[in-house]
């Protein structure tokens, strides 16, 4: 399994070195070409909805006020003129400012806990809780006597619960 | 003057506080009530105390006092004589004074009321209520004074004025209904702890504290939707929860307390699970302290939490306190409180009481974990983290999704038993009408299965839950009474059971705008020149100009005018607006909308405009954001139908209180 | 209090521990998280006297250290260091950011080494203001926000002044100006 990723790593390489040969001789062109007035605000919003930068916390890019926030949006319309991929950019704000200023922060290391976590909550506490209830369920097979002196509501097994239930509230009026 | 009476009757409120949390403790160590008594007044007078220094600090905002630095910060001369109330609560030292103002009234009305009634409880409910006031008073008595005198030699001729987030009408409501809420669930709490430490375990204190916690629990779900709306209508991004640090703070508890309001019944009902609901309460109380020592002490910073300042290592204190002494107390009752009833069935009410728990707890621990993630990051890895919406929705939609189904299903299920066939048939059609329509719904072209998945548990738990109205009325009938008469006589004889029912049919409309929202929002931002139109959806919309004039105050409002037109035809002038308070400079983005049933066409300027014919406009197109709000009405319509006072009731819990054998001798 | 409550049976003694540890475990990590939380967030900046916390400066192109594309703190013992906090998008940095130069081209021959930090800053900005002033001082950029995570600074411009022991000697928060330049700059470098 190692091994199998290294080697799809380094031809991965080997096609990137391959891929930059030719950007190198292509960019120039391209970089006149990408004008980032031809990206659209939406096109900028659908990036910076998810990116959250550190000058104003807890304020998505998108609606920040400030001026670094004003530069960050600049930036991803650059990044996006050039035809960087979302992920592309999300990566860059991650190396440069952080995880933190992402809205999904990336799944690896820690951060795994917020993916992880729902599971376990579901899975060791509905555990729990059905050990729980089949104790509660064996109680009640050993003594089965205990409850049945209970209340008033316990109606003819045959009629409806909920007809018989309102029946007898109307006798007690 | 004003100021030193003010401060003055704060701390007098701290020493009669002092005074209660003593004498109540010593009464009962000597057996003596009358001591019980002068504490119990003790805690009645707390409240008119600490109304006078709210007074005199509201007269010192009003009369432009702005040699009391709290002045200073929160009001200004030209700031309207109703937001000078309001600024009560607008900054960290005020609003912990009307934290205390509210805490005061529910204790002093719950010692007022409850007294004869609850002889053995009640000097414990004292000492704990008096320790939680103590403490706020401290608090504001030696830290966060609100009459504290301007550092400075020269009195400031006019004051900053109120945060501009913080003028607006949802703004205003929205802090008291949520302190309302957080402090309302003292006084389960208080009666839960007096019941766990004097050993009466019964259910005394549910039935003392019931109206109680349902009254706090209705003031939290008012401060959540009114939040919601103010988000909505203030900070400008086109949403309505943003899973901010400090809204989770609020609904972290709510959750808790909404698991406390299921259980219980089944306490009432069943005399099963004392251990647990004891725990909720607790745990709902602590939440509610936990949360705003977060937001207080600045833990996890937020755009509207408080600046840091002394406040966190106190509260911290009183946090620990708080946690270790309920914690040691309920290991200790443990055995009391051991249920001595059983399940009979997985499929009973009980057990579904309990299946919405544990959802309901699951939910807790995510949002919980998640909130706290920041700090948890920090401490392991070094580095601050962060967690954004998308990452909440997704770990919380399928919890969301199974919490609804189960709103219907439950109340199909009978108390001690049930059976798979009883419930198959009873859910049949509901699923074949929910299926039906979700049919309908992918021919017209709906096609996003979260949506389709949500929409059929959504209109399945519906229709279960219609259902229980229609079969309810319907059994009345039979017995001669007509339609209306069957309808309001079964809401009025069992008020707590439809006014569920009727939080639940809030809760499902509700779910249905999230889900609009949440799926479907369409948006488009693009710069414009006078006479440009922009579409979205069946809209267009054509811009018309900026103009800018001043406001109240030291404000600058910017104002575009667009005309919106719906399948070409026009309906409505919208003028979204931007406004700057010159002082703090601070802008804000304040959008305007064309509300429909089905929709909000909803117009944002997003950048302040540099000419008269130019601008960025934002548009949002929210798909069924009305039906959050219209839900939310329906939510507190049935809250209140569950929490009416209930004469006969109180007259079953009176006579049932006083036939019961006082066990403390009284002084007289 | 009143101890009318008798023990628990023993048949159900060591259920009972285990909820009861699974509650405590729970509410001390809680607390525990808290207080960590709550002394994180009232750590102040680090302030005179105290050693400065290390870091690592990666450069940007055209602004490294003698020739050198990454340095740490560390690497620049026994050298006084001026270090500088700033962002492109900062009015006040700009009050200061000639002086800033003045006084690196005055004291660089004695040894000092002055660096900038970008804040919150994206490069092209960046990079911008620093020929817009005319800046021949090393800079970086705040890789991942760490570094003034660190320094707990609260906003640009922050200057800290360290001497040649690495002990900070002065905290300037706004902008420097040029009469305490001088008295502080003689203080590191004699330290």
């Amino acid at each position: 399994m190692q091994v199998r990723r290294k080697q799809i790593v380094k031809r991965g390489m080997k096609w990137g070195l391959l891929l930059l040969l030719i950007m190198t001789v292509v960019l120039p062109v391209w970089a006149q070409e990408s004008d980032s007035s031809e990206v659209t605000d939406d096109e900028v919003n659908a990036v910076a909805k998810e990116v959250y930068c550190p000058v104003c916390e807890s304020t998505p890019l998108d609606v920040c006020e400030t001026q670094a926030c004003a530069d960050w949006r600049e930036l991803i319309r650059e990044k996006l003129a050039q035809g960087q991929t979302k992920e592309e950019i999300f990566t860059y704000f991650a190396d440069q400012y952080g995880d933190r200023v992402l809205a999904t922060p990336p799944a690896e290391g820690l951060n795994l806990i917020l993916w992880i976590w729902p599971v376990v909550a579901v899975v060791v506490g509905g555990f729990l809780f059905s050990r729980y209830m089949r104790n509660l369920r064996a109680t009640a097979a050993a003594a089965p006597a205990v409850d049945v002196a209970l209340p008033e509501d316990v109606p003819p097994p045959a009629k409806d619960d909920y007809v018989s239930r309102i029946e007898q509230e109307l006798k007690k009026k | 003057m004003i100021a030193d009476l003010g401060y003055f009757s704060i701390l007098m409120a701290f020493v009669t506080a002092v005074y209660a949390a003593i004498t109540s403790w010593y009464g009962h160590k000597k057996e003596n009530w009358r001591w019980v008594e002068s504490a119990r007044n003790a805690t009645l007078i707390v409240f008119p105390l600490v109304l006078l220094a709210s007074a005199l600090l509201i007269t010192s905002i009003v009369r432009n006092d702005f040699s009391i630095d709290y002045v200073w910060r929160v009001s200004s001369i030209e700031m309207p004589t109703y937001l000078k109330f309001t600024a009560l609560w607008g900054g960290q030292a005020g609003s912990l004074l009307f934290w205390n103002l509210l805490l005061s009234i529910f204790t002093a009305a719950a010692m007022a009321r409850k007294w004869d009634e609850q002889h053995d409880l009640m000097p414990y409910a004292i000492m704990v209520g008096s320790f939680t006031q103590i403490f706020f008073l401290a608090l504001t008595a030696f830290v966060e004074n609100p009459f504290t005198r301007i550092d400075s030699v020269i009195i400031p001729v006019d004051g900053n004025g109120l945060n501009p987030l913080l003028r607006h009408p949802g703004m205003i409501i929205h802090p008291p209904m949520l302190y309302l809420g957080f402090t309302g669930f003292t006084i389960p709490y208080t009666f839960a702890m007096a019941a766990l430490i004097s050993g009466k375990v019964d259910d005394t204190w549910i039935r003392t504290t019931r109206r109680w916690t349902l009254v706090a629990w209705l003031f939290l779900s008012l401060g959540l939707i009114l939040g919601g709306r103010w988000a909505y209508d203030v900070l400008g991004w086109g949403g309505y929860w943003g899973w901010d640090p400090v809204e989770n703070a609020s609904l972290i508890p709510w959750l808790a307390g909404t698991a406390f309001l299921h259980s219980v019944m089944i306490q009432e009902k069943r005399d099963m699970f004392k251990m647990w609901n004891m725990f909720l309460i607790i745990l709902t109380y602590s939440l509610v302290i936990y949360g705003t020592f977060i937001v207080r002490s600045g833990v996890i910073s937020s755009v509207h939490s408080f600046a840091q300042s002394a406040v966190g290592p106190l509260f911290f204190g009183f946090i620990a306190i708080m946690f270790i002494f309920s914690a040691y107390w309920l290991n200790r009752r443990r055995a009391d409180l051991a249920s001595k009833n059983s399940l009979q069935s997985f499929l009973s009410r009980e057990a579904a009481f309990l299946y919405n728990n544990f959802l309901i707890l699951a939910i807790l621990a995510v949002v919980f974990l998640f909130t706290n993630y920041p700090i948890i990051s920090e401490l392991f890895t070094g580095e601050r983290g962060f967690v954004g919406p998308p990452v909440y929705e997704q770990a919380l939609g399928p919890l969301f999704a199974v919490l609804v189904l189960l709103m219907g299903v439950a109340p199909l299920t009978m108390w001690f038993r049930g059976s798979v066939q009883r419930l198959g048939k009873a859910m049949l059609w509901p699923a074949v009408l929910a299926t039906v329509a979700i049919v309908v719904m992918i021919v017209l072209g709906i096609h996003l299965w979260a949506a389709l998945v949500g929409f059929w548990v959504v209109i399945f738990s519906m229709v279960l839950t219609i259902l229980e109205f229609v079969k309810g009325t319907h059994a009345r009938m039979k017995r001669g009474e007509n339609v209306f008469v069957a309808f309001s006589n079964l809401m009025a004889r069992n008020r707590r059971r439809y006014g569920g029912y009727w939080i639940h049919i809030g809760v499902l409309i509700m779910a249905v705008g999230v889900i609009g929202v949440e799926l479907f929002q369409e948006e488009t931002q693009q710069q414009l020149q006078v006479g440009d139109t922009i579409s979205l959806g069946r809209y267009e919309m054509q811009f018309l100009g900026v103009e800018q004039r001043p406001g109240a105050d030291d404000l600058i409002i910017t104002e575009a005018t667009v005309d919106v037109y719906e399948n070409g035809r026009f309906v409505k002038t919208l003028t979204p607006r931007r406004e700057i308070y010159t002082r703090t400079g601070q802008p804000m983005t304040i959008p305007n909308a064309r509300s429909t049933i089905l929709e909000d066409f909803y117009v944002l300027l997003a950048e302040q405009p540099t000419s008269p014919d130019s601008a960025i406009i934002r548009v949002f197109l929210n798909p069924l954001i009305n039906w959050v709000w219209a839900g939310g009405f329906v939510f507190i319509f049935g809250t209140l139908i569950a929490a009416w006072p209930d004469a006969v009731e109180d007259k079953i819990t009176a006579v049932q209180a006083r036939r019961r054998p006082a066990v403390v001798t009284t002084g007289d | 209090m009143a101890e009318h409550i008798q023990n628990p049976p023993a048949t159900s003694a060591k259920k009972l521990n285990v909820t009861a540890i699974a509650i405590w475990v729970v509410v001390l990590a809680v607390l525990g998280l808290s207080g960590y939380g709550l002394m994180k967030t009232n750590a102040s900046r680090p302030e005179a006297g105290e050693t400065a916390p290390g870091f690592t400066m990666n450069f940007f192109n055209g602004y490294e250290w003698e020739g050198q594309d990454a340095v740490a703190l560390a690497d620049l013992q026994g050298k006084p260091v001026v270090v500088n906090f700033w962002a492109s998008w900062c009015v006040e940095c700009r009050l200061e950011a000639d002086l800033l130069e003045q006084a690196w081209q005055q004291y660089k021959d004695q040894g000092v080494v002055f660096v900038g930090i970008a804040y919150s800053d994206v490069e092209p900005n960046a990079k911008e203001y620093l020929r817009e002033f005319s800046v021949t001082y090393p800079n970086a950029p705040d890789l991942g926000t760490s570094i003034s995570d660190d320094y707990e600074i609260t906003g640009v411009p922050e200057t800290f002044f360290i001497d040649r022991n690495g002990v900070i000697q002065h905290v300037q928060i706004g902008p420097v100006n040029a009469s305490m330049m001088n008295s502080i700059m003689a203080k590191i470098m004699t330290q």
